[in-house]
């Protein structure tokens, strides 16, 4: 870890200024992500603007019907705040698969969007990697790459993002409020985050100086239908191999509307509109569960055969969106979000 | 044929280091104030400039929690909290719950319970299972399990921790089914109960 | 064949104190956080911080290290490397420890040359730990880049077989019969491959020295992560040319080891080398990514053939291993001779081979070899049950043997039957379906039960302990040995509590410390056996003092007895034959008017018995396991873990081991693995979140059966241990669960979800 000096903001506008007027400047949130990434010597910033004295903690509701998640409200606070959990139970349960409740108490719902990948060559200094250093090369393309992606990648990059509660937030979509030297501006949050392309270095769409101020929900939670699946290798406490959230809103047996998004597939939430409007006015079914499972995967490309490697992840993906669909149709499970397991038959 | 290869760091060195300032922390009801500079972790401050040394070093990266201190009485990592921005906050340590010769109910719980071997995440098991009942959110063993599971116990101890936390949970009301011990005496090929 | 535990002096009560559950005596340090590790001991004066440099290739040469940078940096003291490291020892013996194997061991900053990925390459040490990490960040280090290997199966064709240097290793058993005849005619018949690639120990503690420059001389205090204090000191001697004074090493608290901590590791040389070049107290801690960097369980191909007659009865049995090493030392484990000690087959052939790759040398990791060579036996035996038309566990009865066919000698004793069945009984084996895939649960998840067996050594090892009885009636017993979480304090404190008819709490029984009386490392399931008979020897020769002395009384109770006639019960001494014959011990303390009465108290393998007889214990384990067969997801839901290890010293750390030993199975089964990168020949998930072990979610419910045995031929004490067994059939039993849930039969571990897609 270099070392940096820290100021301790107490206003937005104010936080934006003294980020600004530092060369070499991050902001600092919970720190759950950015403090490690600088002790791995990955982020290397010589002054911290830290965000932790500023009012945006609150949940509140939006007067066209929606919420408004403050950027520094903890993912706890979050996921067990009554509102979230009464309207969004898609989003509480979804940040509760993730991480621990130690990093859950900390880390911030503006900083859990910009977490980085996991990556194993990312976070070795030791190799190549063109999202640390751009230019010199994948190494994941060969080497083991269970944690990397199948779908959007390039041959610059198949790393992933990391995010359980972006999944949930993009299949409700949600929309994403920042502020920065030039004023306010919000993000769909399927434009926040990027695909590499030939610039992986590059996780999302944030200007330079912009800071997540809010994230705010539309009215639709999806409350009745929702699911979260959530494969991993191990039962708590590891990134998703694969996920899948799941937003319906089913008439009888027909699906009205679908939303759902995958993690641990793509260098972002992953989001095929194309497969929701399949599902849109359908009857449900296992048959059009798979077909739209096909549909998603459908340019799918693994990177290597066996468990070090990640094709596996293409037919594991196609069976996690059939049995999220499924669950997410008939809401039989016993939903308790205080427990999850790999899968919830 | 040879290739080079520089393990060129991606900074040079610099000698301008940022210098140690005093800073307070509350820390198990009492003040310390010690020099440090912005990059030291709250865990490296209890451990390294106040020799609160109960709190353990387990991966120094947020991924076992053996660290797990609690902080305004939630249990937080203390590898990834940097001390500086935990100043005027209450912070309790494993030796601020108990002491050896007056254990809390849950470090008497824990020790009854065999709910540990090396002994070396123990504090953070222990914290992390205080802030879990501060929390008041999980009751039944699969909750505990699932909220007991962001602190890593190497030697394998996990099915007595759950019987130690649900008995505190639970004011010893609850006696988990957990697995039994039996012990086959030499002469007899009859199982009796010890425990 | 004898199998009493010798009774007099001690004799069981109900007052008796071994053999019952009773909590840790250092439970209460090490739950309040008092218990003081090796990163955390206080040292005279200020403390300067080590932080280690690793290669970042796996091959090479430094040709550059531009230290003067780092060294310009305000508090940076010194950069360590090969260029400026002084000539200590330079003969490779000095480096061999108590458990190294063949070969040449590894010398830190000793040459610019690379032999593995992550090799120390140099140690800055600074005035803080963050200036010494930092400044160790921006260290510029040149290197000459050769190409490098680290592909076991690209170097099969070069495999060797595993040559005999190091202690303990037993060669593979010799071959009985015409295996490929009886194989080719017999009408069953079973073969397979089976792989499992590196897993590192990772103990919680991270390694660990704390240096404390005592100003006097080159006297140090050496507090170090180890499983053997005694172990590190003469290897800290040897290369330093230091006197046991000089070095003295000290481990109170071990944060787990699990086999890493049985060789000292380089942190400990390079904080000692640090602390006397700069006459300064160091501490020196590795990172979790470090702790990928010196040994690990050693990726192993394996193969078995079976063959079984038509009644199920095996006829031929061959179990091959091939296991990397380093190009340095030779790694050897016993994989294959379990399988011949648990099975009988008239025609048998058995090969252990090593080839070498570019990685530091393996290292023994819990069970080390065992769980390798269970895993594939286990596995292939319950395949052959089910092609011989037999119940996996008939199957194991039927050819269950009560002799050792590897080197036709009796056991010393072995109740592996019992452990079958009280173990099926437990679990409710007669319920099971035979059919793979035939049961369910309510909620339709495949269901499978599994069983599997193992055996690990019963050994003994030289151990020395000291006991003092003070004045106030205090017995303080002090043995150099090691607690890395077994239980080590709380038993030989009964031991010793048992031994004089003391009660605990007047019992203190210390150790990590080179000051006391040698022990050896902590491993191998022998701490119990050796150092407990130690204590024991050293409590006698305290209470025979005793005796002498209350024979001086005044119309002693005790006039004329010898020692076989009394018994050391509540605080007195009694006579067997009377027991109101009897006199308090603190009375005799008080007459006598010494101020203390202390013994030295030794034990060691008996060599004739190790001629005679064959020493294991011995496990039988059932697993059931739910599967989701569309995600392939396992869940491991009940296990019952039925141990044969002799006499128990305490059920309830005994019990613990065990429940350890599971979860590492269990582990081993369904998650552990460590990615090697060829291409650039270094491990990649180097860290907690990558490396998975499991999590309190993981581990359901776990039944514990001691089945205890009689045996005063394997130990003096009766004890044989429990640290490995645990572990043992744990990675089968699931494998095999697996297999009955699904009808696939994986042999490649871990058991992760896509192996079942």
């Amino acid at each position: 870890m270099n070392s940096f000096t820290l100021t301790q903001a107490t206003a937005a506008d104010e936080a934006v200024r003294d980020l600004t007027s530092h060369d070499g400047a991050a902001y600092l949130g919970g720190g759950t992500n950015l403090v490690d990434l600088m002790k791995y010597n990955l982020e290397r910033p010589t002054h911290l603007t830290s965000l932790g004295l500023l009012p945006l903690t609150d949940i509140t509701s939006l007067p066209d019907g929606g919420l408004r998640l403050g950027a520094l409200a903890t993912n706890a606070d979050t996921a067990w705040h009554p509102e979230v959990e009464k309207r969004y139970p898609l989003l509480s349960q979804t940040i509760l698969a993730g991480a621990t409740p130690q990093l859950r108490n900390v880390a911030t719902n503006g900083g859990n969007l910009n977490q980085r990948t996991r990556c194993y060559y990312f976070y070795d200094l030791a190799t190549p990697c063109n999202k640390r250093e751009p230019g010199t090369g994948c190494s994941a393309l060969t080497g083991p790459n269970r944690v990397c992606g199948v779908l959007g990648t390039s041959e610059s990059c198949i790393a992933t993002q990391p995010s359980d509660m972006c999944v949930a937030l993009a299949a409700l979509e949600a929309v994403v409020r920042v502020q920065g030297p030039d004023g306010e501006r919000t993000i769909q949050f399927d434009d926040y985050h990027r695909l590499p392309g030939d610039h992986p270095e590059k996780d999302n769409t944030l200007k330079p100086g912009e800071l997540v101020v809010s994230i705010d929900l539309p009215e639709e939670g999806y409350a009745d239908h929702f699911t979260y699946l959530k494969l991993r290798d191990r039962s708590s406490y590891a990134f998703a191999l694969v996920s899948v959230a799941v937003g319906l809103k089913m008439s009888g047996n027909t699906i009205e509307k679908a939303r759902f998004a995958l993690g641990g597939v793509a260098h972002k939430p992953w989001r095929d509109q194309e497969a929701e409007k399949m599902l849109e006015g359908q009857t449900a079914s296992p048959d059009l569960f798979r077909q739209v499972a096909a549909k998603v995967f459908a340019e799918a490309k693994g990177y290597g055969e066996g468990s070090l490697h990640n094709s596996f992840k293409i037919e594991l993906g196609k069976r996690a969106i059939v049995r999220a669909l499924k669950q997410a149709t008939e809401m039989s499970q016993v939903v308790n979000p205080n427990v999850f397991l790999n899968s919830n038959p | 044929m040879s290739l080079q290869f520089i393990q060129e760091p991606l900074d040079k060195a610099t000698p301008h280091v940022v210098p140690a300032q005093a800073v307070t922390l509350n820390v198990n009801g009492e003040d310390h104030t010690i020099q440090i500079a912005p990059w030291t972790s709250l865990l490296d401050a209890l451990r390294e400039y106040m020799d609160l040394t109960g709190t353990k070093k387990g991966c120094d990266h947020g991924q076992c929690g053996a660290c797990t201190v609690l902080v305004d009485g939630k249990r937080i990592n203390s590898c990834l909290a940097l001390a500086t921005v935990y100043q005027g906050k209450k912070i309790q340590t494993i030796e601020g719950l108990g002491t050896e010769d007056n254990l809390s109910p849950l470090q008497q719980a824990f020790v009854d319970h065999d709910a540990f071997q090396c002994g070396y995440c123990t504090p953070g098991q222990i914290c992390s299972a205080q802030g879990l009942i501060n929390e008041g959110r999980c009751k039944t063993e699969d909750e505990v399990r699932e909220h007991m599971s962001g602190n890593l116990c190497r030697c394998g101890a996990y099915t007595n921790i759950l019987s130690a936390v649900m008995e505190v949970l639970h004011d010893g009301d609850v006696v988990v089914d957990n697995g039994v011990l039996i012990t086959v005496p030499v002469a007899s090929t009859k199982a009796s109960s010890v425990e | 064949m004898s199998q009493t535990i010798a009774t007099p002096p001690t004799v069981r009560l109900d007052s008796d104190v071994i053999g019952k559950p009773i909590n840790r005596t250092d439970g209460p340090a090490k739950v309040s956080g008092a218990a003081k590790y090796a990163a955390e001991f206080g040292v005279t004066g200020p403390l300067w911080y080590g932080y280690i440099v690793s290669s970042p290739v796996a091959k090479g040469k430094i040709t550059k290290i531009h230290a003067d940078e780092v060294l310009a940096i305000p508090g940076v003291q010194q950069v360590f490397s090969h260029e400026n490291v002084p000539s200590f020892a330079w003969f490779d013996r000095a480096y061999k420890d108590d458990v190294a194997p063949g070969g040449s061991p590894f010398r830190p900053l000793h040459e610019p040359e690379i032999m593995f990925n992550q090799q120390p390459v140099a140690l800055v040490v600074a005035e803080t730990f963050e200036l010494a990490r930092y400044a160790a960040s921006v260290l510029r280090i040149e290197y000459d880049v050769e190409k490098h290997n680290t592909d076991l199966d690209s170097v099969i064709g070069e495999a060797f077989d595993a040559p005999k240097g190091k202690t303990g290793f037993v060669p593979p058993p010799k071959p009985k019969g015409d295996m490929n005849k009886a194989f080719a005619e017999a009408p069953h018949k079973v073969a397979g491959e089976y792989i499992h690639r590196a897993q590192h120990h990772n103990p919680m503690e991270m390694f660990a020295t704390t240096v404390d420059w005592l100003g006097d001389g080159k006297k140090m205090k050496i507090y170090d992560k180890t499983q053997g204090a005694p172990n590190v000191q003469q290897y800290i001697a040897k290369i330093f040319g230091l006197s046991t004074n000089e070095a003295r090493v000290i481990s109170k608290f071990t944060g787990g080891g699990f086999g890493s901590g049985l060789r000292p590791q380089y942190q400990v040389f390079l904080a000692v080398m640090a602390a006397l070049e700069l006459e300064h107290s160091v501490r020196v801690v590795m990172t979790r990514t470090q702790m990928f960097s010196f040994g690990h369980r050693p990726h192993t191909l394996q193969k078995l053939r079976i063959a079984s007659d038509d009644q199920g009865h095996i006829q031929a049995l061959e179990h091959k291993a091939l296991a990397e090493t380093s190009q340095f030392e030779n790694a050897t484990e016993t994989v294959v001779n379990w399988t011949g000690i648990l099975y009988n087959s008239p025609n048998t052939n058995f090969d252990y081979q090593l080839s070498k790759i570019d990685v530091y040398t393996p290292l023994d990791m819990r069970a080390p070899g065992a769980a390798t060579g269970n895993f594939a036996s286990e596995s292939a035996i319950d395949e052959m049950s089910y092609k011989a038309g037999k119940d996996p566990l008939d199957f194991r009865l039927l050819n269950y043997t009560y002799s050792d066919p590897t080197e036709n000698k009796p056991f010393t004793s072995k109740r592996l039957d019992d452990c079958y069945h009280e173990g099926a009984a437990r679990f409710g084996w007669d319920q099971r379906n035979p059919e793979p895939r035939s049961m369910r649960d309510e909620k339709g998840m495949l269901v499978g039960w599994g069983v599997a067996a193992g055996c690990w050594d019963a050994s003994m090892q030289k151990a020395a302990a000291k006991a003092v009885l003070s004045a106030d009636g205090h017995l303080t017993v002090n043995s150099a040995t090691n607690d890395q979480g077994a239980g080590t304090y709380v038993i030989m404190t009964q031991m010793a509590a048992q031994t004089l008819g003391l009660p605990m709490k007047q019992v203190t029984f210390n150790l990590g410390d080179t000051n006391m009386p040698a022990a050896p490392v902590q491993g191998g399931s022998w701490t119990a056996n050796s150092v407990g008979a130690a204590v024991k020897d050293a409590c006698q020769e305290v209470g025979k003092k005793l005796l002498k002395l209350a024979q001086k009384m005044d119309d002693s109770p005790l006039a004329g007895a010898d020692f076989e006639d009394v018994q050391f019960v509540d605080g007195h001494i009694r006579a067997n034959e009377d027991i109101t014959r009897s006199v308090a011990i603190e009375d005799i303390l008080a007459a006598s008017g010494e101020e203390k009465i202390e013994a030295d108290g030794k034990a060691g393998p008996n060599p004739i018995n190790q001629l005679k007889y064959s020493m294991h214990s011995h496990n039988a384990v059932f697993v059931e396991v739910k599967v989701d067969e569309d995600l392939g997801t396992i869940h491991v839901t009940r296990v019952v873990n039925a141990v044969a290890a002799g006499r128990i010293m305490n059920p309830k750390t005994a019990r613990s081991q065990v429940l350890g030993g599971t979860v590492w199975g269990l582990s081993m089964a369904m998650m552990e693995e460590t990615y090697l990168n060829n291409e650039l020949g270094r491990y990649m998930n180097h860290n907690y979140a990558e490396y998975h072990i499991p999590v309190n979610a993981d581990i359901h419910k776990i039944d514990v059966i001691f089945v205890e045995e009689e045996d005063d031929i394997a130990s003096p004490i009766g004890v044989k241990g429990v640290g490995e067994i645990g572990m043992l059939g744990v990675a089968a039993a699931i494998a095999n669960a697996v297999y009955h849930a699904t009808g696939k039969r994986v042999r490649e571990l871990p058991l992760t979800s896509d192996k079942l897609l």
